[in-house]
This record gives C-alpha cells, structure tokens and sequence, in this order.
C-alpha cells in the first residue's frame, strides 16, 4: 500500500440544504491506522459529514475519495462493501432479529463459513453480549443497543470505522470499556470518532478535527485543541478544562 | 435442544397436516372437496402477501395483479398447448417477469412505501379494464380467445404430467392444489430460514442498516417481490383449475382487498396465519352467500374493523402470545405462594 494515499481524503465537501449550508469546503484527510476524533457542538455538521462519507447523501459538490478511489455519488451498500463501516448517532439497529443475528448478518460477508461463527462469538464476547444474544434486540435497554450497533459494525470488519456518539447513554464504567475498545480495534484499523464527552476524548485521541458551523475551525493534537481559547468559546459551560 | 423439539413438533404437524389432505376425498362430499380445493388456491395467494408483506414489509395492495396474470397466462397456454403441465410453468413465469418489471421500475426508481402501493393497486385496475376489453373475436392469443368481461369459459383442467389424455379427477384436482399449498409453505419456511430469509427481514427491519452493511435493499427486495409474484401466479393456476374459467374479477379490486383482510385477520409476520385466515374468511364468506339475510361485505368489513382495532396482531400472533402466557404461569405456579399475587397485579392493572 502506498503510504502516500490517504485512506480517506475529502477536498472541498460541501452539503447544502435549501439555504442552510451544513457542510462547507471541507478538506479532510485520514492516515491508514489513524485514529481521529471530531469534535464540536450541535449542528457543527459532524453527522452531515458522515452520511456524505457512507453516501446517505450526495454532497453538493466537493470529492471524496477512498484509497484514491471517488466515492462521492456512490451508494451506500457500494460504500459499505468497499470496507467503511458506521455506528449512526441515532441507533440503526435490527429490532425484530436478535443479537447473534446482527452480528451474523454484518460478518457473513467478509468471514468464510467456518470463521463466521468464531467471528460472532468473539463479537459477542467483545460486547459482553453472550446472555443476550438470542434476545429480540427490540426488547433489549439503550445501552445494550448502542453496544449491539458498535457490535454489528465491528463484525462486518471495515478498513475504516466511523463512530458517531458511541458513548451516548452510557455509564462511566461502559465509556472507559469503549474508549478501551476503540484502542484495541485502532492496532488494526482506522477510526473516526464524533464524542463530546471530554474525558472520553482525552482517553483515546492523538489528533482532534474541531467543527464548527458548517467548517474545520482547527486539527491539532488533543492538548492544543483543549488549550486553544476559540475551542473553549464553543464550548462554554462544558468541561472543557477537565 | 429446543429448537430440536421445535422442529420436531412442526415435522410432526406437517405430517398429520399431509394425512388429513389425504382423508379429505374419502370423508367429504364433492362439494366440500371442491370448496376446500377453491380455499386452498387462496390459501396459496395469501401465502404470497404473506411472505412479501409480513417479512419483506413490502405492502402490495395489487397482488391480484399477478393472480390474474398467471390465471390467463395458464388459461391460454392450456388452450393453445392442449396440456397444463407448460400451461402451469407460464403460470409462475409471465406473473414472475412481470414482477420483476414492476419491481425494478419501482424500487430501483426509490418510489416511497405509499405511492409503491398506490402503483400495484393501479397496476391491477389497468389490468381488469385491459382484461374487460378484450371482447372480440380479434383479441386471441394463438387459439385462446380473451373474451372480454365474459372471461375464458372451458379452460382445460389439469392434466396428469405431459399427459394430456388424463384429466385429473376433482379428488386429484384437491391433492395437486392442497399439495402445492403445503409445497409453497414449506418453501417459503426453509427460504425463511436460511441466508437470503435474514437479509430480507433484515431490510424490512432497517433499510439504512443494512444497507450501511453492503447489503442492497433494492435487488433484496425487487427478488422477494418476485417470488410473491411467482406464487400468485401458481395461485392463478390452482384457481383456474377449480373453475376451468377465468374473467377479469380475478384482477378486481375486491379480490385485492381480501387478501389483505386475510394477512391481517391471521397475523402479519406468520406464514400459517394467512393461510388460515384466507381459509376462514373464505368460508365465511361463502356460507353468508348462500342465505340472503346480510350482505357478506358488511360481514367481512366487521371482521376487519374487529382485527384492526381489538385484536392488531391478528389470529395466530395472539393465540401464541396467549399460550406463551398459560405457559409460564403453568411453571410459575407450583413454586411459593407469594409469588402468583406479584405475578397477577401487572396482568391485573391492565
């Protein structure tokens, strides 16, 4: 693989709806391996910028382009099979199946029949879903949900994982497993991660992409994101200082 | 080891289901025989709403659209070929390409759920006005004439396989039709249960999902649409046979609305439901038409109002539902005392 091409590069993505423009000139790019975190507040546009990497939507103009190949006006199934995987701010789950049946349907194309099965116990055990797992996933609590959706992208083994809010509505001792996760997962993939929780940013990122009104306001590391006194305007009254 | 008991139960219910059809001729009258042979075609086109509606979540408010096709492709070719055997195979195959058609058209083309049934219910009034215009000794296919809104009088029954020279008996007419009922069932359980089942259900389940996942939602369903259309068609087929006739009623928007009622009243989501539920309402429907007292219309309008309104999930996922509970409280109830009072307030408070 040639170090030079990023795994994911966006240059200058724009989303428009109607008059509101959600996504402005964004020029982003992803190492192979990388781990990123996009922070910012409500309406910053972080959610529009990945329908537009997963083709949920077509940008208004603007290229995307994965390993160097233009995904941008792809279908999402196209997108997804070329290896990027979501976890969407709100839970896109399977209410009707159970859990084992979640995991089998997101591994079932890229595991061989024989590794299919270890590939959803590990899954199952990764999410500490193994009592669950042939329970109706419609029946299960929020959190247990959130975890079968992390569960479902993770058995279908992307090259990159964006996880949009994937500690919403858990505990603190279910965060920290996340972020433990996240890192475990980082040693083979790369991962883009939408969070506000601070502290949980803090566990896991080296580099921050910081979003604001439609724009990239700054990357830098996590220290001089944290630091920089336009971030903490954004964010006030949040733990910023923590 | 449940699951094993499971399948041992279903194997052990088909069996006594496929000894009963064999019963049927020797108990029953003619009549009756020829009843039960008219339900179970219907039987057969409910399983197709079944299937495309309670696991695909495709509502199609026009699957008369493929019953009729298949009834008049069977009609003509048994007329043209003198012999059902390829008559029955262009049944299952004009229906199936047809839907294949329609199905690309509609879901390749995003049509949201609303207006895809607004499209199959228009689909099969432009049919029945096709079919109801085609009065005139120029409107022939080969040697079958159309007929027009008199329909096809005289189609040959079926036949014994490549063997046109041997009709079948009435009695053999119930065994080729309850036969392809319990086939069609069967079918669609193992299709159910394998990978392509989980896929469909899974984009019923959530479209965004899985295709998130790789999977695209459009060809999934454009094949489930398919094999509705397939099976309706048989359905058209096995009619045909009941009657050796066919007029454009088969595409009437009354038929479509039955099959509908049929799904509903025996339980989206279930295969066996519709099948009962086309059973029963067809049998009532036919005892209110030999008395002159009230209107079976408003009879089958009641019944749904009833289903809709007080009984939702429809006849099967409610008696399940009910002997779940009996179930548990029959486990429940030899432990201590203090429980069945704990047990009883949430039942109790509803």
């Amino acid at each position: 693989m040639n170090e030079t091409i990023p795994l994911i590069r966006t240059e200058n993505l724009t989303m428009r709806f109607g008059g509101v423009v959600a996504n402005d000139n964004i020029t982003f790019s992803l190492r192979e391996m990388e781990l990123r975190c996009l922070i910012g507040p409500n309406g910053a546009g972080k959610s529009t910028f990945f329908k537009s990497l997963t083709g949920q939507q077509i940008p208004t103009s603007g290229s995307i382009s994965f390993r160097g190949q233009p995904i941008a006006g792809k279908l999402p199934h196209q997108i997804a099979r070329m290896g990027i995987g979501i976890k969407t701010q709100v839970p896109n789950v399977f209410n009707g199946l159970s859990v084992r049946e979640h995991f089998w349907l997101a591994a079932r194309r890229k595991s061989m029949p024989k590794e299919l099965i270890r590939t959803v116990d590990e899954i199952l055990d990764l999410t500490r879903l193994g009592d669950v797992a042939d329970r109706i996933v419609g029946t299960l609590s929020h959190g247990q949900r959130q975890w079968v959706e992390i569960g479902t992208v993770l058995a279908a083994k992307p090259e990159l994982i964006l996880l949009d809010e994937p500690a919403a509505g858990m505990t603190d001792e279910e965060t920290f497993r996340t972020a433990d996760i996240i890192r475990d997962i980082n040693r083979t993939r790369a991962i883009v991660v939408v969070e506000h929780d601070m502290a949980f940013i803090r566990q896991i990122a080296k580099t921050v992409t910081v979003f604001h009104q439609g724009r990239v306001l700054m990357e830098d590391t996590v220290d001089a994101v944290l630091a920089d006194q336009r971030v903490r305007d954004i964010y006030l009254g949040k733990k910023v200082a923590a | 080891m449940t699951k094993n008991t499971a399948l041992l139960a279903q194997l052990a219910a088909l069996v006594v289901v496929i000894v009963l059809i064999a019963l049927v001729p020797g108990y029953f009258e003619i009549f009756t025989v020829m009843q039960l042979t008219l339900f179970a075609s219907m039987a057969v086109l409910a399983l197709s709403l079944a299937f495309i509606w309670g696991f695909g979540g495709i509502l199609s408010f026009g699957q008369t659209a493929f019953f009729g096709l298949g009834a008049y492709a069977y009609a003509v070719a048994a007329i043209n070929f003198q012999d059902s055997t390829p008559a029955i195979a262009c049944a299952i195959l004009v229906p199936a390409l047809f839907a294949v058609a329609l199905g690309y058209f509609t879901f390749y083309g995003r049509i949201s759920d609303v207006y895809f049934g607004v499209i199959t219910l228009t689909v099969t009034l432009i049919l029945f006005n096709v079919a109801n215009s085609t009065s005139g000794q120029e409107y022939h296919i080969g040697d079958a004439q159309l007929g027009g809104f008199n329909g096809m009088p005289a189609v040959p029954t079926f036949n014994a396989p490549f063997d046109p020279s041997t009709p079948l008996y009435p009695e053999q007419g119930w065994y080729v039709t309850a036969g392809a009922l319990v086939a069609v069932y069967i079918l669609l359980r193992v299709l159910l249960a394998g990978r392509f089942g989980r896929i469909v259900v899974a984009v019923k389940e959530n479209e965004t999902r899985a295709s998130l996942l790789g999977y695209d939602p459009r060809l999934i369903k454009l094949v489930a649409f398919t094999i509705g259309g397939a099976i309706a068609g048989l359905a058209g087929a096995l009619y045909v046979n009941w009657g050796a006739f066919i007029s454009p009623n088969a595409f009437s928007l009354s038929l479509s609305a039955e099959i509908i009622i049929w799904v509903t009243v025996g339980g989206l989501g279930t295969l066996i439901g519709p099948v009962i539920g086309a059973v029963l309402i067809e049998y009532i429907v036919s005892s209110i038409g030999s008395q002159q007292v009230v209107n079976a219309n408003l009879v089958l309008g009641a019944v749904l109002l009833f289903f809709v309104l007080l009984l939702r999930r429809g006849l099967v996922p409610s008696l399940q539902l009910v002997v779940v509970e009996l179930w548990h409280r029959a486990r429940r109830a030899p432990r201590p005392k203090a429980e069945p009072s704990a047990a009883a307030t949430p039942a109790g408070s509803k």
